[in-house]
């Protein structure tokens, strides 16, 4: 049987669905992958269970409601399963795990350093950010990539879950890919 | 919520507004007429016809004339934004940007600066999945200009889909992704009245050919 991801939605705004989410759906969609998308707000432990990996996606730049319900994510924690967070999944990730987010407004194409060389990713690379907040790491958090003095690409040291700042859609397929197919 | 299309009568900026017309309130349009032929951001050989569309669609239209000089034409869009902001009440933009970075960071930019949400609906949408909504949406759309080998004066003023196959055949994007083709709509599911093309004319060379609606008028549907 064929791994099946989970995709979460955190957008508020039905409209931002079609631009952070859709994407995500079509990338894990090509590689062969099977997938369901969940709007974080009627996640259910079945929704967790029944999948091998997990993504949680972007949305718009306005958009901060998903941290008015933090306590929905605290499965993150405890759940043993790979997770890619990405952009307001990253601030999702960092504030459970008790990482500082930072004012930080990116909006473009940036050149991306690789710090340290992991499978998701081995050389500096181009990336699309659209954010304003970033965040600090802690000692549970290997930072893998920066953009200047920003981590914008970051893993667990001891859970296999990933964070980014950029949308990997746009330029990075690979870096999903990676992450799908480890 | 209140929001303000980005409008240039074509068939990314006409599906986006379908987008936002059956999620949200969508309250104007609005249109940059740049005098730049070559402007990144906004050129389109029949923007005059936005003003037909509007009234066709049933929408107030706010028009921002621009020089289309980089920098400037960005100022003159986000007074046009200002602009829907202060009139309309508006809370966001919707634009029809489906690869372009360039295009979507400056209006994200601009948004970000306005305060105002910021959508991309047809964002990375893949070439046939946008085709299929356009016609499941009963676009009418021709082809109102061609800027690609080995397009010429025979492919303007045809209706897209007569010439999708032709595109796929010398490998340009059907969608007209990298600028090759420039489409208008002149019906849709939407449009309250159909536009009629009354005149037009074919003009260019090599492979850069228009088709400029000179005179158009409204009929029932």
């Amino acid at each position: 049987m064929k791994k099946k991801v989970l995709i979460i939605n955190v957008c508020k705004e039905k409209l931002s669905y079609f631009e952070f989410v859709k994407p995500i759906e079509n990338i894990v969609k090509k590689s062969g992958l099977r997938c369901k998308v969940k709007n974080y707000l009627e996640l259910k432990e079945k929704d967790l269970k029944e999948v091998d990996k997990i993504i949680i996606c972007g949305t718009a730049l306005k958009d901060f409601d998903y941290l008015n319900h933090i306590k929905k994510f605290e499965w993150i924690k405890e759940i043993n399963k790979p997770i890619f967070g990405i952009c307001a999944g990253m601030q999702i990730i960092s504030k459970i795990f008790a990482l500082s987010l930072v004012k930080k407004t990116l909006i473009g194409k940036y050149k991306v350093k690789v710090i340290k060389k992991k499978k998701l990713i081995n050389k500096n690379f181009y990336a699309y950010f659209l954010n304003s907040m970033a965040i600090k790491t802690n000692k549970n958090f290997d930072i893998l990539a920066k953009i200047n003095r920003v981590p914008c690409l970051i893993k667990h040291k001891n859970k296999e879950i990933y964070a980014c700042l950029f949308h990997p859609e746009v330029y990075n397929d690979e870096i999903i890919l990676n992450f799908l197919n480890q | 919520m209140k929001l303000a299309v980005l409008y240039s009568g074509g068939k990314d900026s006409n599906l986006a507004l379908y987008y936002a017309l059956r999620y949200e309130n969508v309250k104007c349009l609005i249109s940059i007429f740049s005098k730049n032929p070559h402007s990144f951001m906004f050129h389109t050989p029949n923007i005059e016809l936005v003003k037909l569309q509007a009234e066709a669609i049933d929408l107030p239209l706010i028009i921002q004339k621009t020089k289309g000089e980089k920098e400037i034409e960005l100022k003159d869009l986000k007074k046009a934004i200002k602009k829907a902001k202060e009139k309309y009440k508006v809370e966001g933009i919707v634009t029809g940007a489906v690869k372009s970075v360039y295009q979507a960071s400056r209006i994200q930019k601009i948004c970000k600066a306005l305060d105002l949400w910021c959508f991309n609906p047809l964002w990375l949408k893949q070439e046939n999945e946008l085709l299929k909504e356009i016609k499941k949406a009963k676009f009418n759309v021709i082809v109102s200009g061609v800027f690609a080998w080995p397009l010429s004066k025979k492919h303007v003023g045809k209706k897209l889909f007569d010439v999708v196959k032709e595109l796929e055949k010398h490998g340009i994007s059907k969608i007209g992704e990298g600028g090759e083709i420039e489409t208008t709509v002149l019906d849709a599911i939407f449009f309250r009245k159909k536009i009629e093309i009354v005149d037009a004319e074919i003009f260019g060379s090599n492979n850069t050919w228009f088709y400029k609606i000179k005179k158009a008028k409204l009929i029932e549907k």
